[in-house]
């Protein structure tokens, strides 16, 4: 009996020490985001929509973004780096919507005018977060 | 069964074995993509099918924990289920729920509605209604079996249970956060998804193991609480800062590679935790239990999570490995032999020692079914070597040449293949598991002592 009450007691004791940890560099991971990593003055409405727009298309469930996603079709987050650039990236989601002869073809999802510039002002605005370094190299 | 209530499981587990078919059906045809891109590509693209494979899975898995708890409560507690009724209406609405997963996702209905229309962040790309549904789902849940706990006899296995469940309630209120920062949105859909499965999941995942070998191997209650306080604190402590292997390359500070790299590695040490803990039950076990195929899922559950979560999990998470290898098929392969050793197989043991009891029958088929255990598993672990060795050689390709992703993907199709072999042999042990569970025969092919 002693035992498995002194076993649950440092299941409980344990578990919240842990979490408290967690919760205060998650805390501090925050302000580090929005302070250093990434650029908040440059998060502006567009890229907001943009990423909006990137969602529901569900662009995840193919590419990948900062290498979490479903590894089918490229890593995103450096994508504007890749390209060179915001109108590349508007050009080269053009071409994929129409190009059907691509080994894996990307759905037509018609996205066009202001929604096409937002997604590549969002994949811009991605691939200027401080990311450890990664990935690698420009291929992603 | 003793409590006429537990009947409720029987529901959830055919809506469970349903969706478990739907999702390995996907997974077969997505296989198949990767081999001919084309095929379905106008009707249903590849990102829609992934959400299917992926959304069904989850929801198969949750329904199936529902499902064994509400067989294993009133057992614990010693009385019925506060409210069938509920427990009903709780499965109608994940049912709804499901139904209009399926339909919106394959027609893209109310396209960008932010109540109606599909929301695409990652294995949460339900509709706004849905996960509305599924919270009160969960919530008229927790009400159910919490009652019917308080008010009957608390047990460690159904403490550590309920602490699992709700867990993973909480958690999932994170999806209704969706910060514009990227970064910060990566972070906290980390705590749905690894406090999930790297978390709250192993606590349930343990309580239904300890359920079983209780029930299997007849060892004492006293001995079997001890284990599972000691698991689930090992899971916690280790899977808690563990997250931190998700935070090393989306914006978030350097000391994370240390603090992930350190605690995830100890994440194997649960999974091995519930290996001896299996093991050394059933050693010390005096119980002759007729229902062998329970058995055998269930220790094989124990040593695939620890291969699956643990091994493979640690191949890729040290901070200076995961650089080269995060988001390739590397993490594929870990994802898929983790799901089906730790989560899969705990489901497929439970439900094979709850079936003969829900439908009143004696344990039949168990030749059959532990031939589906051992063709499924081994279906899988070549899944996962095919997975491991196509990771390998785009790690080396595109993370160390630099190689372009298309190029690489090219070069992988052998791997692919044989991935798509296996993806079929485990569909056909799929269908054999199921014919095992639900069609009843008149006699057993192997005799069995009565039980004790």
């Amino acid at each position: 009996m002693q035992t498995k009450s002194a076993a649950r007691n440092i299941f409980f004791g344990g578990t919240i020490f842990f979490f408290v940890i967690f919760v205060g560099l998650v805390a501090h991971s925050y302000s580090y985001i929005v302070t250093t990593s990434t650029n908040v003055k440059t998060l502006t409405e567009a890229v907001a929509h943009g990423k909006k727009i990137w969602e529901e298309n569900a662009c995840i469930d193919c590419h990948t973004i900062l290498g979490e996603g479903a590894y089918y079709a490229p890593e995103l987050g450096n994508v504007c780096k890749r390209l060179g650039g915001k109108d590349a990236v508007m050009g080269m989601i053009e071409a994929r919507q129409e190009n059907e002869e691509d080994t894996r073809q990307m759905p037509n999802f018609n996205i066009k005018g202001k929604d096409l510039e937002d997604l590549a002002e969002f994949l811009c605005w991605t691939s200027t977060i401080k990311t450890q370094n990664w990935p690698p190299n420009e291929a992603g | 069964m003793k409590y006429q209530s537990q009947k409720i499981a029987l529901a959830y587990f055919i809506v469970a074995m349903a969706l478990f078919a739907v999702q390995i059906i996907v997974g077969v045809t997505i296989g198949y993509i990767y081999l001919n891109p084309h095929f379905l590509a106008d009707l249903t693209p590849f990102n829609v099918l992934r959400m299917l494979h992926t959304n069904s899975l989850i929801v198969w898995l949750l329904t199936g924990f529902f499902g064994a708890t509400y067989y294993i409560i009133p057992e614990e507690a010693e009385r019925e289920i506060e409210s069938p009724a509920i427990a009903y209406l709780q499965l109608a609405i994940l049912v709804l729920g499901t139904a209009g997963v399926v339909v919106t996702y394959l027609f893209d209905l109310f396209h960008g509605n932010f109540l109606l229309g599909k929301q695409g962040r990652e294995f949460i790309e339900q509709p706004l209604w849905v996960q509305l549904g599924i919270i009160v789902a969960a919530l008229m849940f927790l009400y159910n079996v919490t009652m019917t706990v308080l008010k009957g006899r608390k047990t460690a296995v159904a403490n550590v249970l309920l602490l699992g469940l709700w867990g993973i309630a909480i958690f999932f209120l994170f999806v209704l956060y969706n910060p514009d920062n990227l970064s910060l949105d990566k972070m906290f859909w980390w705590w749905i998804v690894h406090l999930w499965v790297e978390g709250v999941w192993e606590l349930v995942l343990a309580a239904i193991l300890a359920f079983l070998m209780l029930k299997l191997t007849g060892v004492d209650r006293e001995i079997v609480e001890k284990w599972i306080y000691g698991i689930a604190a090992l899971s916690l402590f280790t899977g808690i800062l563990g997250t931190g292997h998700h935070y090393y390359w989306i914006g978030t500070p350097g000391y994370w590679q240390w603090i992930g790299s350190i605690f995830s590695t100890l994440e194997v040490v649960p999974f091995f935790a519930m290996v001896l803990f299996a093991f050394t039950m059933v050693w010390k076990g005096q119980r002759n239990h007729p229902n062998k195929a329970a058995m055998l899922w269930a220790l094989g559950c124990a040593v695939l999570a620890f291969f699956g979560a643990g091994i493979w999990g640690f191949l890729h998470t040290l901070a200076p490995v995961n650089y080269y290898t995060h988001g390739t098929q590397i993490t594929m392969s870990h994802g898929h032999l983790a799901f089906y050793g730790a989560y899969v197989c705990i489901n497929l043991a439970f439900i094979t020692y709850a079936m003969p009891k829900l439908l009143g029958r004696e344990p039949y088929n168990q030749v059959l079914n532990m031939v589906s255990f051992w063709v499924m598993s081994g279906g899988m672990a070549f899944i996962t070597f095919a997975l491991t060795f196509a990771g390998a050689v785009q790690v080396h390709l595109q993370r160390v040449q630099g190689n372009a992703f298309m190029e690489v993907q090219n070069q992988l199709g052998l791997f692919y293949m044989l991935r798509e072999g296996a993806g079929v042999v485990v569909l056909i042990a799929v269908l054999l598991y199921l014919y095992t569970v639900f069609v009843p025969r008149t006699e057993e092919v192997i005799s069995t002592q009565p039980a004790e």
